[in-house]
């Protein structure tokens, strides 16, 4: 029960107390406006290269946007707190590790959600592009496995940022790769061999594929190998994500460099 | 002459700060390629008439704009949190001498991603930027540098009451690159959007240097490229002055 407690209300108070800059004044800007104009961006670029649809790059860009928040947001969860002083209070807790680091995904993963959905809302609705009833109800599951598979790869960068200064600007290599190799606006068919390869080891590019093909009409019994293994790697990511923080936190008491900034 | 002595020092004194600087240095640099990579790809796999270049001389000028648009926009913010800005604002020298030059600075980063996108173009995708007019294709990437910088500066000024500038300068990202034709075609925007790419610089910019790139006479694009850059750093005074006697006569500098 107390680990329950830990994973809900730990999380979400960890996540109210570290992003109380998120007001609407950046949240619009930030994780509203941006993904919207990035959609814009390349359906237009698309348009102009003559390859895909646009709903291609709405689909695609709405997913690979919310990984914005899962990597940033996840990453600074954790290595926030040291950067506020209050890492060291949190891991000499009696807390079981799981629910202390997980519970704070939760509430990324369902802020990474509503982003990736209004994109998808918005980019399609300004592009003239209509979802229907029943492709929303499908395209939800999709889009929360991918945000989960997302965070998963977020924690590992929070991981890294119990050692490393730079987090934003790891946070932001991360999402430019994803950009590249998830095939959020690339095919993978049109990638050379071994970048199609990175990308079907990396978040995103099942759930894209998967979001694509429900949206054109397939039932997610028929995407659930995709969704199969997006969840797969959102758990391998997660538990990578969760045995480097752990053993961070061991080289940072080895090394007494906990508080390190 | 103090003020150009004081545009170039503070000029200098920022870009070299800004190279050694992980976030607005090297991820400057690196942010831009990986839009251009996707960009070739997109281009690649499509069924488009043009060649390559012109896409890997618009992705390189992207560049510029994202060495500028956040640390420009945010500017007055940092030094607010460094607790520098109170000392800026009274010392003798006009800050927004001192400000322009903080700008200026971000966007020369810019340069670096110039020269490193038409790399990356050359060696991964083996597209050849030519240049056929050495002088105006020079021309123009200063007049761009010059109006991007001067647009960051009324940016930088407009957003000065912002506790968040940075969330602003970063959601123009992305319309900047689309209005201003970087990699899209204006033609093939909506028409209403022309007008609004008519009156930023970077348009013109880019128009010059792809004239001395692929041929024709980029000179009135520089021109008007530099021109705009004066009506922004003339708007970006008068409302420097005009927030900075606001924020005496309130107390509300330090926005505290």
């Amino acid at each position: 029960m107390n680990s329950l407690r830990v994973f809900f209300v730990g999380g979400l108070i960890s996540y109210r107390a570290l992003f109380g800059w998120l007001t609407p004044a950046v949240y619009i800007p930030a994780l509203i406006l941006t993904p919207i104009f990035q959609i814009l961006l390349f359906a237009y670029i698309g348009r102009a290269a003559g390859s895909q649809g646009d709903e291609f790059y709405v689909i695609g860009n709405s997913i690979q946007y919310a990984s914005v928040p899962c990597i940033f947001v996840m990453s600074q969860t954790i290595a926030d707190e040291r950067f506020f002083q209050t890492l060291g209070p949190i891991l000499i807790s009696p807390a079981h590790r799981v629910p202390l680091f997980l519970g704070r995904a939760l509430p990324v993963i369902l802020n990474a959600l509503f982003v990736a959905a209004f994109a998808l809302f918005a980019g399609g609705l300004i592009l003239s592009i209509t979802f229907s009833a029943s492709s929303w109800m499908r395209l939800v599951p999709v889009l929360a496995v991918a945000m989960f598979s997302c965070t998963g790869l977020g924690l590992i960068t929070g991981a890294i940022g119990l050692r490393i200064r730079e987090t934003s600007v790891l946070s932001n290599v991360l999402v430019g790769l994803l950009l590249i190799f998830c095939g959020a606006n690339v095919a993978l068919s049109s990638l050379p061999h071994w970048m199609a390869e990175i990308g079907r080891a990396l978040p995103l590019t099942h759930a894209i594929a998967a979001a694509r093909a429900v949206t054109n009409g397939a039932t997610l019994g028929q995407v659930q190998g995709l969704l199969g293994k997006e969840a797969a790697l959102g758990i391998v990511y997660t538990i990578a994500g969760f045995g480097l923080i752990r053993f961070m936190e061991r080289q940072s008491r080895l090394h007494a460099t906990l508080e390190r900034v | 002459m103090r003020t150009l002595r004081l545009l170039a020092l503070g000029w200098l004194f920022h870009f070299r700060m800004l190279s050694q600087s992980a976030f607005d240095g090297f991820l400057a640099i690196l942010w831009p390629l990986f839009f251009a990579t996707v960009a070739f790809f997109m281009f690649r796999s499509g069924h488009s008439v043009g060649g390559l270049g012109p896409v890997a001389l618009g992705a390189a000028v992207m560049g510029v704009w994202t060495a500028t648009s956040v640390s420009a926009s945010s500017a007055l913010q940092r030094e607010r949190r460094l607790g520098t800005l109170e000392l800026l604002v009274a010392a003798p020298s006009n800050l927004a001498t001192m400000l322009l030059s903080v700008c200026l600075a971000t966007s020369t980063i810019g340069l670096y991603c110039i020269v490193a996108t038409l790399i990356w173009a050359r060696l991964l995708f083996g597209i050849h930027v030519p240049v056929a007019h050495p002088v105006s294709f020079i021309l123009g990437i200063v007049g761009i540098v010059i109006t991007i910088g001067s647009l960051g500066f009324l940016m930088a000024v407009a957003f000065v009451r912002s506790r968040r500038a940075w969330a602003l300068g970063a959601v123009s990202e992305y319309p900047i690159w689309l209005v201003c034709g970087f990699l899209v075609p204006i033609t093939l925007l909506p028409g209403w959007v022309r007008p609004i790419s008519w009156v930023l610089g970077p348009t013109w910019g880019m128009r010059a240097i792809r004239a001395g790139a692929f041929g024709g006479n980029g000179l009135p694009d520089v021109a008007m490229c530099l021109l705009l850059a004066a009506v922004y750093i003339g708007a970006g005074v008068l409302l420097l002055d005009t927030v900075l006697d606001s924020a005496r006569k309130h107390a509300t500098l330090s926005l505290t």
